[in-house]
């Protein structure tokens, strides 16, 4: 997002948010009638929103309803979150909602690379681990988590775990490099190289 | 030491190293289409920027478009009214070719690609949807993108990439008959996972592969994403040559024999070196349907659907919320079970041979009563030539409507929605929770022909019983 483009992430301090559960997809994280919209504003109110919802609107049961984890900023997840689209809604709908860093044991990838083109942090933790700040989160929600992203470390509760991240998005998010329009357009000339060097197959060229 | 395809093209379009793992990635062919552009464009706008190559990019309109009255406009659906409104302006004013609803081109961006020939092998290719993979079939690395990315293609023709590892996948045994495409490569996600393919682009080879005519390729690639990987492709051979020549952004005559002279210097070295290899053997495969909430859960449907208990620990949890979903039961078989809709299209079934083997199953046959059946081509050009065979007057006469082409019923961002519980047989990509328009409508994955023989018979079906002719509802 443009308001806080080239910031840089070193440290960050949130309480949890736990959503338990495999393979939790983009479909399900902002449905598809949300985005026809040629906005991202708004989202945030839809997140997860047939699950929070009923269709009267009356309120579910469900972790981002839980008045426990209101204001929360790190959410914990478990295997392969962010699957199926490409939607960069999916994380819009996370971050404009408030979540600013997401730990889980895996990421999809195209929904972990729009969450470092946006500056939303994604880091890793073995199953184990996952599931045991989890337990604790859900027995305390008031528990502070600390990311590190120089010693690629969290900490809670007086322990901390080592945290698993790709590189190039910990770089980008420490060098607040994330955005990584202004990077690509300073190779112009190598970008026009590249172009002239291409066959010309077809009558695109 | 021999080099990947995925090595070879890597390497042709790459424009610099930006970090240790990240390259600067030439992008030879950017498609663009309404739902994941507008945000893009207007990032150009603020920041005063043109779209660099204006000619390798290409626009058309599908996801939200409806497949009735079509060309009416303003849409009743103000938001829909308002996306195609947005991509008409946006390639207006940055001199975009737009392939819309008043040109012969229009289609899902997938379909359109290959079947004009913008998709060629050797090419990078990236659009903001999942599905770009599916341009892997001609040999080319064509990978899914997000907004800011689209932004970044468009102002600069590059992407920052780092390169994936490469796991190679032989498909190997013969197909039986009533077997497609969708069902090997339903198998192949079964077998490795909706997660196996993290970090891997799947080069897709073999001999059931090199078997597959180009159509059939591109429906493997397409779900290259539901098995985790970003990417899929199969090496450029003469099946794909065939196929390009004469459509109508390939070069001709000796620039022709140029290009292929190149394309096939492309392909992956027979000696090439892989992260990982697998080989799924299909021999007597059944017809696949998948039963759960993801397209990893899925079974032969002439077999039971799975104890929780009897799956690997951590798809447990998952299967018992599929189940509950789903409201199927372990242990017994899907079929028999009723369906409401069946749906016929999207980028993974919408090409002419899809039609062509679920009309096989519908000649001379009834959509059964109370089942809404609907046919959505996947581009006009898939329309024009199936009404050419008169394939649309099978479908009518079955009880199927026939409709104009987009995204339809795969992801429900147009009037085409389930309604309730209903249960789909659907040819698309995602059985996901509230995937096609309902939160809790319901999608049973499987190839058109399985599609066909759900909607006569009312309820999942095995298209085999249809093909040896011993079934006549």
């Amino acid at each position: 997002m443009t308001e806080t483009r080239g910031a840089t992430f070193r440290r960050m301090q949130g309480r949890g948010l736990v959503l338990p559960g495999n393979d939790i997809d983009t479909d399900r994280i902002i449905p598809a009638r949300f985005l026809r919209s040629i906005t991202f504003t708004g989202l945030g109110d839809q997140v997860f929103r047939d699950e929070r919802f009923n269709s009267d609107g009356t309120k579910r049961h469900h972790p981002f309803n839980d008045e426990r984890f209101r204001g929360a900023e790190i959410l914990v997840v478990n295997n392969n979150f962010g699957c199926g689209s490409s939607r960069e809604h999916a994380p819009q709908a996370l971050h404009r909602f408030g979540i600013k860093a997401i730990i889980g044991v895996s990421f999809a990838e195209i929904f972990a690379g729009n969450c470092t083109s946006i500056g939303l942090v994604t880091a890793t933790l073995k199953e184990p681990e996952v599931v045991e700040l989890q337990r604790r989160i859900e027995e305390d929600p008031t528990v502070v988590l600390t990311i590190d992203l120089e010693t690629l470390t969290l900490s809670f509760a007086g322990k901390t775990e080592p945290l698993t991240m790709n590189p190039a998005a910990r770089s980008a998010l420490l060098e607040g490099t994330w955005d990584t329009l202004e990077q690509l357009l300073r190779n112009e000339d190598e970008i026009d190289q590249v172009h002239r060097r291409l066959p010309a197959f077809s009558t695109l060229a | 030491m021999g080099r990947t395809l995925f090595t070879k093209v890597w390497d042709a379009h790459r424009v610099a190293a930006l970090s240790v793992t990240r390259d600067q990635l030439f992008i030879a062919l950017h498609l663009v289409h309404e739902v994941t552009s507008p945000q893009a464009f207007q990032a150009l706008r603020e920041r005063g920027l043109a779209v660099k190559y204006p000619q390798r990019t290409i626009a058309t309109v599908d996801h939200i478009v409806p497949t009735l009255q079509q060309q009416i406009r303003p849409y009743d659906d103000s938001l829909a009214e308002e996306m195609l409104q947005a991509l008409e302006t946006n390639t207006r004013e940055f001199g975009v070719r737009f392939l819309g609803l008043g040109s012969d081109h229009q289609g899902i961006v997938h379909i359109i690609g290959p079947e004009n020939g913008l998709t060629q092998p050797g090419m990078t290719i990236a659009c903001g949807d999942s599905h770009t993979s599916t341009h892997g079939a001609l040999g080319a690395i064509a990978f899914g993108i997000g907004t800011s990315q689209v932004r970044d293609v468009l102002a600069t023709q590059t992407l920052a990439l780092e390169r994936l590892k490469v796991r190679r996948i032989d498909v190997v045994g013969q197909r039986s008959p009533g077997v497609y495409a969708k069902d090997i490569v339903l198998r192949i996600i079964g077998t490795l996972g909706v997660k196996g393919g993290i970090g891997y682009a799947y080069e897709y080879g073999g001999p059931a592969i090199e078997d597959l005519s180009m159509e059939e390729r591109m429906t493997v690639c397409n779900m290259s994403i539901e098995g985790g990987a970003r990417i899929g492709y199969v090496n450029p051979d003469q099946t794909t040559f065939d196929y390009l020549r004469g459509r109508p952004f390939v070069p001709t005559g000796e620039a022709f024999d140029r290009a292929v002279h190149a394309w096939r210097d492309m392909a992956s070295d027979t000696d090439a070196v892989y992260d990982d290899r697998v080989t799924i053997a299909i021999e007597g495969m059944a017809p696949q349907v998948t039963w759960g909430i993801n397209p990893g859960q899925v079974v032969g449907i002439d077999q039971p659907l799975p104890q929780p208990d009897e799956l690997p620990a951590e798809e447990r949890e998952g299967a018992l919320q599929a189940y509950r979903h789903m409201g199927f039961e372990p242990g017994r078989k899907l079929l028999g079970e009723p369906v409401d809709v069946a749906f016929i299209g999207s980028c993974t079934n919408g090409r002419l041979s899809d039609f062509r083997a679920a009309a096989e199953v519908l000649r001379g046959r009834r959509v059964a009563a109370g089942v809404r059946a609907l046919a959505v081509p996947g581009s006009r050009r898939v329309k024009r030539q199936a009404e050419q065979e008169g394939l649309d007057r099978v479908f009518h006469d079955a009880g199927f409507a026939w409709r104009e082409p987009g995204c339809s019923l795969c992801l429900a961002m147009n009037p085409d929605k389930l309604a309730g519980r209903q249960l789909c047989a659907s040819s698309s990509n995602r059985n996901f929770i509230g995937r096609q328009g309902a939160p809790h409508g319901r999608t049973l994955l499987m190839s058109p022909a399985m599609v066909a023989a759900a909607a006569v018979s009312g309820s999942v079906a095995d298209v085999r019983d249809f093909l040896r002719g011993e079934r006549h509802d």
